[in-house]
């Protein structure tokens, strides 16, 4: 029988197996940040312990920092900033400090060096590394206790997850983007819906988006409960890496081409799961509630707790209708928000500033509007094809690169009780700031809100 | 790590679905950079209300939590296992988790166990008639016991092992080190470093 992407990734990574036992990993690339390496670092310490391959790890500094030029004022995110600086220092990983050309959100920064390559395994202890299985590689988040020792083996010892598909099929219509189709996948299958699996995204569609709208689907695999999405490497991929500063180059290069075409589920292989949607039938989508699974058309209404069946999702739907001082039967149109986000491992990237900028250019904001490069690159990037002017005609502002509004860590947060709408990865309570209330929505439906004060879809200007 | 065996103690429900990372452990928490401290941040947000379950004095002392479907979905922070720990519970008792979260609990010896929603349900009816009842989580013999009544869990062996030895991973790791050395020399020429 074949076997699925997932799978020859896994058996590619095997270093030890034994009966009884999880498989022994071999960890190909580990990205740390500041927010869940401290304690890591400590236990090393501890136990005397080196960190097996500095090579093999990077460092960024992104949850905390502030995204105006400055200081950290506050005293405790500086403390944890440093303690990243001294340990790296220590250790022998390389860093990119705030201020740094390199310097961004740990999930932009991998794929933007060429450091993230189809076939890898790659690891960090935050749930959005599943972005990175947009190349075709097995990419997951893990926790502190596993940090530390990724740091110290340079592996992990894991049972295999079951594998699902998820089967796209037809075209996504204009205006409709991957940030959708995530979006809609997620309200398809809950937020449980992935657990215990790894994800292939598949089909014409998933076939037809960029290398950043795969990106921003594999990263909200965690958000549908999947311990890893994956998409299958193609043109479109080695395109994309082809030249970047980490990427193969000579024969190398055509060398891992040569592997990398392997690296796709066979004809035969059978999966444990299988969904399946309509890429032809989906809208924009914005989410109504506190889990990301909580999302409908946004051409439809706030729905009422009494549609769902179930008694758990509808006490959920009550809830979360509170929380979010919402009213069933509500035109989602009709909800007015006082801050708009752009910005995240999710919505980061030069894409999805272009993807703004169209719906910006010549128009005027009404509500706060932050725009949030993912990394410093970006940044240079979207100033050389002049978005930055654009953004900042409009009423926008512009700032550095960092996690930003994605959640509550640094100065960019809501105030309780103010409603965004945000390009970021969940609505969850307090996520932007305590009281805050979250629409997660896609950079074009982001901007389109920023320019009437309410959700809006870029088609409704 | 604490090694696991048998624990009994009384335990709280917690009647909602879907308690996501955030909820246990908010960001402003994660910015510490000890393992220690963060009981105070456990469920901060939700405790500022008087009537959250955790703020009624009868559950007062709970080491079990009785947690809806879904519990511990979105982050991969640990601190939400620490602080559940430093709170005083030692078992978490859920129809579903979140796989990062479940995974998390298990190398830091906080024991998740998945019973069927039924079956957590009737517990947290229980538990909510009579606060004081104690129940008996028996890793050894997979089972859970309260008043006559006893449902079996699963999990695997070598988990099973691990926590009731509390044993540490990675010096279990490190016996395979010439596995892995010899694995490194196999690996394909082009893969990239960060230096």
């Amino acid at each position: 029988m074949g076997r699925t992407l997932a799978e020859k990734v896994w058996e590619q990574h095997v270093v030890r197996r034994a009966e009884g036992e999880p498989d022994l990993l071999y960890i190909d690339l580990h990205l740390i940040h500041e927010v869940t390496s401290p304690q890591a670092f400590d236990g090393l310490r501890m136990a005397e312990r080196p960190v097996r391959r500095p090579d093999l790890t990077i460092a960024t500094e992104d949850h905390n920092v502030p995204t105006v030029l400055g200081p950290i004022t506050d005293p405790v995110s500086r403390i944890q900033v440093e303690t990243l600086r001294k340990n790296c220092a220590q250790f022998g990983v390389r860093l990119h400090p705030m201020g740094d050309a390199g310097q961004g959100v740990v999930h932009i920064i991998g794929p933007q060096f060429g450091l993230t390559q189809p076939g890898m395994t790659i690891v960090c202890g935050d749930s959005h590394t599943s972005t990175h299985g947009a190349f075709g590689g097995l990419a997951f988040g893990i926790g502190t206790s596993e940090v530390e020792h990724v740091l110290a083996t340079q592996t992990l010892p894991a049972y295999r997850p079951k594998t699902m598909a998820i089967e796209v099929t037809g075209e996504l219509p204009a205006g409709v983007t991957a940030k959708d189709l995530i979006l809609a996948i997620i309200a398809k299958i809950g937020t449980g819906g992935g657990q215990g699996h790894i994800v292939e995204y598949r089909g014409e569609a998933v076939r037809k988006l960029s290398m950043e709208g795969r990106m921003t689907v594999c990263n909200m695999s965690i958000e549908a409960g999947a311990r890893a999405g994956m998409i299958a490497p193609d043109e479109t991929t080695f395109a994309y890496l082809k030249g970047r500063a980490h990427a193969p180059s000579g024969d190398d290069w055509d060398q891992a081409v040569a592997y990398w075409k392997t690296l796709r589920t066979d004809d035969d292989a059978v999966f444990d799961t299988v969904v399946e949607i309509d890429a032809g039938t989906l809208t924009p989508f914005v989410t109504w509630g506190t889990n990301p699974g909580q999302g409908v058309p946004l051409g439809s209404v706030v729905p009422s707790p009494e549609e769902f069946a179930d008694p758990t999702a509808r006490s959920a739907a009550e809830r979360a209708l509170q929380y979010m001082d919402l009213t069933a039967g509500t035109p989602l149109r009709e909800v007015a928000v006082d801050t708009v986000f752009v910005g995240s491992c999710t919505n980061g990237r030069i894409e999805d500033l272009r993807a703004a900028a169209d719906i910006l250019r010549g128009r005027t904001v009404v509500t706060r509007t932050l725009i949030v490069p993912g990394s410093m690159q970006v940044k240079k990037a979207a100033e050389e094809e002049g978005l930055d002017e654009v953004f900042k005609a409009a009423g926008a502002e512009w700032r550095e690169a960092g996690c930003s509004m994605c959640l509550g860590m640094n100065p960019d947060i809501l105030a309780p009780g103010e409603r965004s709408a945000s390009t970021s990865n969940r609505n969850f309570e307090g996520r932007q700031g305590k009281g805050g209330r979250t629409h997660l929505v896609s950079p074009a439906v982001a901007a389109a809100t920023a320019v009437t004060g309410r959700l809006t879809a870029p088609a409704d200007l | 790590m604490d090694a696991f065996t048998t624990h009994t103690g009384r335990a709280v429900p917690l009647r909602r679905s879907n308690v996501d990372t955030d909820q246990i452990i908010p960001a402003v928490w994660l910015k510490q950079v000890s393992r220690t401290g963060f009981e105070k941040g456990l469920f901060s947000a939700w405790r500022e209300d008087p009537t959250f379950v955790l703020n009624d004095p009868s559950y007062e002392g709970a080491s079990i939590l009785l947690a809806g479907p879904d519990f511990g979905t979105g982050s991969s922070r640990e601190h939400a296992v620490w602080a559940l720990q430093q709170y005083g519970f030692r078992v978490v008792i859920a129809a579903r988790f979140g796989d990062i979260f479940r995974n998390n609990s298990t190398k830091m010896g906080l024991l998740p166990v998945v019973l069927p929603a039924e079956t957590v349900e009737a517990v947290q009816s229980a538990v909510e008639a009579d606060p004081t009842l104690q129940i008996t989580v028996d890793l050894e013999g997979r089972e859970v016991r309260w008043a006559d009544e006893a449902a079996g869990f699963e999990i695997d062996d070598y988990t099973r092992w691990r926590l009731t030895e509390g044993l540490d991973d990675i010096g279990l790791t490190l016996r395979a080190a010439d596995d892995i050395a010899s694995y490194e020399n196999g690996r394909q020429p082009w893969l990239p470093t960060t230096i």
